[in-house]
């Protein structure tokens, strides 16, 4: 079976330790995670964690089961990477000095991306987008001096009505 | 009615039906121990020699009784001593609550006096954990740990309460005693399946494990197995279930199973396993196990499923359930050309090779213990060659009876076990089956037999070295032995009676038989020191990675 890339959407309680717990469990069970994100979600007692990792379907589906065990995790998706709205925002600080901004500027453009900061010798690029388009910009930009890169890495919603949901645990619990 | 945290506690564990708990007290625990103080008449703590120990002998008494075993230690080195006793009970699904007390909340994350994160220690080795903050969740904290830990598939779990908390101050709601919900149990037209694919087949095999006895099927299971005549084995996790001698009863199946199991696995066009995750020492090759079988699935953890071997059907929910169900929906038959088959490798294959080898012999051991004790009789064992021996030719035991660390394999499991299986069944007759390897781990839990004088009867199986490494050293590593002579001294009788207990010693099964008597007429703890031969080894073994066809059998 072939590896490949997978973006799962858990929702957690919002509790202390619980990302450590759902990276413990990709720790223990040697499971990649190539980005991971976590906020509070609109209810304020549940976290929405998305994480990119990778493995053939055997991998991303124990992955699936062995997290949903956890007595914390209330509901874990497998997002469809090209269904889902996927988006992640970059930082990256250019050296730039004055013969090569505009250059810059216009590559900016072109992916709409934002100048947030200026400097004699560097500018600061924001991007936000879904990853294929941040990975375009950046095969432009590498072409500079980048002094500096952050991603957040990738969340993900599904599209149209379908929403995730907490389910009811405590009939099933093994 | 206002109760402080450590009254809260200890009236929660009470409420839960717990009626023993095993623990070792220290400063940041001081408070729960007042509270048990005030409670000794309703409930029992026994004190152990390590907190290892209290977490093994919980274990013991969890595995004995299926009930949920508890701990209670107190903060840093109190609670990293259960480590090792909780990472045994998560490997084989055994149910315990782990209450550790830790510093005050003021005090956390200052790397105060025995201050230790437990909660973050135990997080890949237990169910769930709780680090309780506020004291109005703390009855709701130890009620839902009860909840985790005996439902489902079995699991550890720990809460770690700082010491203000036990000593705060709350009301407490009184509830009911927690009782699982029925388990969900597979669809009919499931289990319908699995009918017609066992009508079908010409040479099915069952292999179950420790699920059957966490699902109390141990019943269901030989009601099926008598129907259907379908032969069986099972990993160490089953041992005791279904008789031995039994013509359907191949034995354990794996590293050191028989070999009879071992061919009928690999000849096997259906398996049915139940309540068996192909661990590694099961499914020895992943790629050439059970190779003409269909293989259907039984567990109650979904994420067993294809976790480590990719079957052709799953069935997720209770065992217990399932093997009702299925019962009416299969045919009574007799299989004349596969038992005889069956029969055939047992009497080929499965018989102990013993040339040149002195002195008592661990088959005469284990015959002996099945020929004197009745049904009512527990054996825990310890981990190496002495517990592959004690599965493989413990005769009388049933769902329960045999007590092991299967997963982990943790030396030094033994003797707490056999402590808590004591603790839960006093009237049974509690065989403790160690090594002079195993038992140097944790032999310091004799204070504990005497003190309580519980009648655990201690037998080791002295052949002077760590003889499962010792046996790799001379298969594998061309006689090269390193640290696995250690050429001890130790005098097992002196030492028990020095603990307060009754030592012997026996070289031939006759003295075997007059000192086992001996020893079971008494008092309190005993131990039996039986000198074996260094080269007796573990047969059949499959080494890693192979099959039945490359099984060393002398």
């Amino acid at each position: 079976m072939s590896v490949k890339k997978a973006i799962i959407a858990l929702l957690v309680e919002n509790n202390a330790n619980v990302l450590s717990r759902v990276a413990m469990l990709f720790g223990k069970r040697g499971y990649n995670i190539d980005s991971l994100t976590v906020s509070e979600t609109n209810d304020p007692s549940i976290s929405r964690i998305t994480v990119t990792t990778q493995g053939d379907d055997r991998i991303i589906e124990q992955i699936i089961l062995q997290t949903r065990k956890m007595v914390e995790v209330k509901a874990v998706a497998l997002e469809d990477e090209n269904e889902a709205i996927l988006r992640e925002l970059l930082l990256v600080k250019v050296g730039a000095d004055e013969s090569q901004r505009v250059a810059i500027r216009e590559i900016c453009e072109i992916y709409k991306a934002s100048i947030v900061d200026f400097s004699p010798s560097s500018i600061v690029c924001e991007l936000t987008g879904k990853p294929s388009k941040i990975n375009g910009f950046l095969d432009i930009v590498e072409k500079y001096q980048i002094l500096e890169l952050c991603r957040t890495g990738v969340t993900a919603m599904d599209r149209g009505s379908k929403i995730m949901v907490c389910e009811n645990k405590e009939s099933h619990r093994s | 009615m206002k109760l402080t945290g450590a009254e809260i506690i200890i009236e929660v564990l009470i409420e839960q039906g717990v009626t023993d708990l095993f623990g070792y007290p220290g400063g940041a625990a001081l408070n729960i121990y007042e509270a048990l103080y005030h409670r000794q008449d309703r409930i029992k703590h026994y004190l152990t020699a390590h907190e290892q120990g209290a977490t093994h002998a919980a274990d013991g008494y969890a595995r004995a009784t299926g009930k949920t075993g508890v701990v209670l230690a107190t903060s840093g080195p109190g609670a990293t001593n259960t480590v090792t006793g909780i990472a045994t009970a998560y490997l084989d699904s055994v149910p315990l609550v782990v209450i550790t007390a830790n510093v005050g909340t003021s005090l956390i994350g200052k790397d105060s006096f025995q201050e230790v994160f437990i909660t973050g220690i135990t997080q890949p080795i237990t169910k769930h954990n709780y680090a309780v903050r506020d004291i109005t969740k703390l009855a709701d904290t130890v009620r839902h740990a009860f909840m985790i830990a005996g439902s489902g598939r079995r699991g550890p779990v720990l809460i770690d309460v700082p010491k203000d908390i036990t000593a705060a101050v709350c009301e407490l709601t009184p509830a009911p005693k927690w009782t699982e919900p029925k388990a969900p149990s597979a669809p009919q037209a499931e289990l319908k399946k699995v009918a017609d694919l066992i009508s079908k087949a010409k040479r099915p095999v069952i292999c179950f494990g420790g699920g059957i006895i966490s699902s109390e099927a141990g019943k269901e299971l030989v009601e099926f197995v008598t129907k259907t005549q379908i032969p069986t084995c099972h990993t160490i996790m089953g041992t005791g279930v279904i008789g031995f001698g039994d013509h359907l009863d191949m034995g354990m199946i794996g590293m050191h199973g028989s070999m009879t199991a071992n061919h009928a696995i690999d000849e096997a066009d259906l398996m049915l396993a139940l309540g068996m995750r192909f661990s590694d020492r099961v499914a020895l090759n992943l790629r050439d196990f059970a190779p003409h079988a269909t293989i259907v699935q039984f567990d109650i953890d979904e994420s067993e499923i294809r976790k480590n071997i990719l079957v052709d059907m799953a069935i997720i929910g209770d065992l217990k359930s399932e093997l009702s169900g299925l019962i009416p929906l299969v045919e009574s038959r007799e299989r004349p050309e596969w038992l005889g088959m069956i029969a055939k490798w047992q009497s080929a294959f499965d018989l102990v090779n013993g040339k040149n080898i002195s002195g008592i012999r661990p088959v005469e051991i284990m015959e002996v213990i099945g020929e004197k004790c009745g049904e009512n009789t527990v054996v825990a064992t310890d981990v190496g060659q002495h517990q592959m021996w004690a599965a493989q030719f413990c005769k009388k035991t049933r769902p329960r009876g045999f007590l092991t660390s299967g997963g982990l394999g943790t030396m030094g499991f033994g003797y707490g076990a056999a402590i808590g299986a004591a603790v839960a069944l006093p009237d049974a007759t509690v065989f403790h089956i160690t090594s002079d390897g195993s038992f140097h781990m944790n032999m310091n839990e004799a204070c504990t037999a005497v003190s309580n004088k519980l009648k655990v009867i201690t037998i080791i199986l002295d052949n002077k070295v760590l003889g499962m490494v010792h046996q790799w050293q001379t298969d594998f590593y061309n006689n090269h032995f390193f640290a696995t002579e250690p050429e001890r001294k130790s005098d097992y009788v002196k030492l028990a009676e020095g603990f307060g207990a009754r030592g012997f010693r026996a070289e031939t099964k006759q003295e075997f038989e007059k000192v086992l008597a001996e020893a079971l007429k008494g008092e309190g703890p005993a131990w039996i020191v039986c000198p074996i031969d260094r080269d007796e080894k573990v047969l059949p073994l499959i080494p890693n990675g192979g099959t039945v066809r490359s099984a060393i059998v002398e």
